[in-house]
């Protein structure tokens, strides 16, 4: 009973080889690239069913222009006019966040699959947060050239001042990658913790038995709806920020102050 | 003391910071409410600086965990 009832939070975000063996060939197929796929299809359903471009949207296109609408407009209000050559990689990533964040939350065990959290791994996030920061990069340097540089000096500083704030400045511009990636896999990470610990709060205290393990294991299950409903707001926020953040650091590329 | 009661406390300790990024989370949150309820016509247009400011606080509050867990769990 006090070895089956061990608490194990971080066995869910392990990624396990569907085909072959990890430690042969560095291309093996793993749960993680199979829920990569599972996201793409759905984004592709998603899209597919709402660009018939009727004149009078149906509901599926309503819904699907909303959420380009969405994107268009956000990068519109921080970019500018010239934030629509970026719509799409910021519709993009902001999509691929959504969909792995709702569908890492799905009870899929309940029907015998196994679920996983794409995002809750941080080579995923990073590779994700490192080309919306190569992005960056490129745009600044292609536009301005060297001038780029001047992002790091605020206007009006004196110059003693600015000894100190452009290595501030640098510091906290070279670290958004970082940022943006942690930012979204600890908060899955986090999430998913917190839900499988009252999860196993709610089994283990119904096989305590007694008067107080029951009703140890319904609060933990008020409590898990709660933190459910927390998380499916904290899936899209997470998305929403990221998709922000990457078209506030465009907007300083193309910009510039 | 030995390492493994250590590393409870450790990440025991860690854990503090969650509680105060609920702080900032909760106060940026609040002061955009306070604000927006002086001037709703001026709230819709600051929607996206509220959450600039929600994800920052959040991040420390975030690295906290990750610290907590390094703690726990890195071998």
């Amino acid at each position: 009973m006090a070895a089956e009832s061990k608490i194990d939070p971080m066995h869910q975000f392990q990624i396990s080889p569907l085909a072959g063996n990890l430690d042969g060939s560095p291309f093996v197929f793993t749960n993680s690239a199979l829920w990569m796929f599972v996201i793409l299809a759905l984004v592709w359903l998603f899209m597919l069913g709402g660009m018939k471009r009727a004149l009078v949207p149906g509901r599926w296109q309503a819904m699907v222009e909303g959420v380009t609408g969405f994107v268009a407009g956000m990068l519109e209000t921080s970019v500018g006019p010239e934030g629509r050559k970026y719509v799409p990689w910021v519709f993009t990533i902001f999509m691929f966040i959504l969909f792995a964040n709702l569908l890492g939350l799905m009870p899929f065990a309940l029907v015998g699959a196994q679920p996983f959290t794409v995002t809750s791994q941080f080579t995923v996030t990073g590779v994700m947060a490192i080309i919306s920061f190569s992005i960056v990069l490129i745009t600044g340097f292609w536009r301005h050239g060297f001038h780029f540089f001047s992002l790091f000096v605020p206007h009006g500083t004196p110059f003693i001042l600015k000894l100190l704030i452009v290595p501030i400045e640098f510091v906290s511009f070279m670290v958004r990658p970082f940022s943006l990636a942690l930012r979204l896999f600890v908060a899955m990470i986090a999430g998913h913790i917190l839900v499988e610990v009252f999860g196993s709060f709610v089994v283990s205290g119904i096989n305590a038995g007694g008067v107080a393990g029951p009703a140890i294991s319904l609060l933990s299950f008020v409590f898990i709806v709660g933190v459910m409903a927390l998380e499916v707001l904290v899936c899209a926020i997470q998305a929403y920020v990221f998709a922000l953040l990457t078209s506030l650091y465009i907007n300083d590329a193309v910009n510039l102050h | 003391m030995d390492l493994a009661s250590a590393k409870v406390i450790g990440a025991g300790l860690a854990a503090i910071g969650v509680g105060a990024a609920a702080i900032g989370v909760g106060n940026v949150f609040g002061s955009f409410l306070e604000s927006a309820i002086r001037n709703p016509a001026a709230a819709d247009g600051q929607q996206g600086r509220l959450f600039i400011g929600f994800a920052a606080a959040e991040l420390l509050g975030l690295i906290a965990f990750a610290v907590a867990m390094i703690i726990l769990y890195a071998q």
